[in-house]
């Protein structure tokens, strides 16, 4: 019993770090970027590195990073902060509806983890939360990116200058190309899930130059997710 | 006033994430609500890659979105997630050159 329970909770970790590996490739281009750009911005290594550390929000980050090179100040940056990343309150909330069953303590940890990619990931990943320790399972998926984003963060400030541009800006399409190669096979196993994605992207398209970036994704998550309920067969999803 | 700003953006990062995880055991979901909590991530995928990807070369926006095409079929064909990274990066790059 006592071997069993270990076997898999070593193969938790295990689906885990398999799982996240492409969000490792997708976040250390991204953050390499960011390192550079924030130095370029004037901020120092340390305080790059350690907003990595505490923040672990890219967009975000990008944002601040550019504003703090405008000379912006502190309040505006957070309220835009704050805006930005409101989306993940939405994506939080379907997380831990997913991992209901898991106590308390797990779910308020792992939430803070919650970001575009570890959140796509894990409810890609979402029969695992029917398996014992798949508090794991997610928790490595979190820890693996976040070590990877910040370690990314701090090699992008070393490094930056050395990197050409040319290729820190092809790396930039990455995590595009990972919601593309997560999204695409659900599409093709219920193609309605098409209608969702392709009407949340047309109210982020059309509301985004209204109400600004962080609320046009805002407003496609959850009004696209409102189309769902229309389009989408309970037992098929 | 940097330190300022770190910590100021780390709480309100923080807040909109791990609030949902101490409201939601208070809501009870209707049926609807379920489906709506369940088609969030495919909306939310949606939302992330369009229009963002025609910004990944700011002024050639049909390079990033040539790239989410060749993106779409591999994964069509059932390249991993992984190649398809690879197949976007290469193909962005392209561009560049």
């Amino acid at each position: 019993m006592q071997l069993e329970n270990k076997n898999q909770i070593t193969m938790q970790i295990r689906d885990g770090v398999i799982a996240g590996s492409p969000i490792v490739i997708g976040y250390l281009p991204i953050a390499i970027a960011f390192g550079v750009l924030a130095r370029q911005a004037g901020i120092s290594l340390l305080e790059l590195t350690s907003m990595s550390l505490l923040v672990f929000a890219g967009a975000a980050q990008f944002m601040a990073a550019g504003m703090i090179g405008l000379g912006v100040s502190a309040i505006e940056i957070i309220i835009a902060t704050f805006v930005l990343n409101l989306r993940h309150f939405v994506m939080a909330l379907s997380f831990v509806h997913q991992l209901q069953h898991i106590p308390l303590k797990w779910k308020g940890t792992l939430s803070i983890g919650v970001t575009d990619e570890t959140f796509s990931v894990s409810s890609i990943y979402k029969h695992k939360a029917e398996q014992a320790y798949c508090h794991l399972f997610y928790g490595t998926i979190i820890l693996t990116s976040y070590a990877s984003w910040v370690f990314g963060s701090f090699l992008g400030g070393v490094l930056g200058d050395v990197i050409p541009e040319q290729l820190t800006q092809s790396m930039g399409v990455a995590l595009y190309a990972m919601f593309i190669g997560l999204l695409v096979p659900s599409v093709r196993k219920y193609k309605r899930i098409a209608v969702v994605s392709v009407c949340a992207m047309l109210i982020n398209y059309l509301l985004s130059p209204l109400i600004g970036q962080g609320w046009g994704i805002v407003a496609g998550t959850i009004l696209g997710a409102v189309v769902g309920i229309f389009v989408l067969e309970e037992e098929k999803i | 006033m940097i330190w300022l700003i770190i910590i100021g953006m780390a709480v309100v990062t923080v807040l909109p994430r791990v609030v949902p995880a101490y409201i939601v055991d208070f809501i009870q979901f209707p049926s609807w609500m379920n489906k709506w909590l369940k088609a969030i991530p495919f909306a939310a995928l949606g939302a992330l890659i369009f229009p963002g990807i025609m910004t990944v070369i700011p002024e050639k926006p049909y390079a990033g979105v040539f790239a989410g095409l060749v993106a779409i079929l591999a994964a069509w064909f059932r390249v991993h997630v992984i190649g398809v990274v690879a197949i976007a990066i290469i193909t962005v790059y392209l561009f560049t050159i």
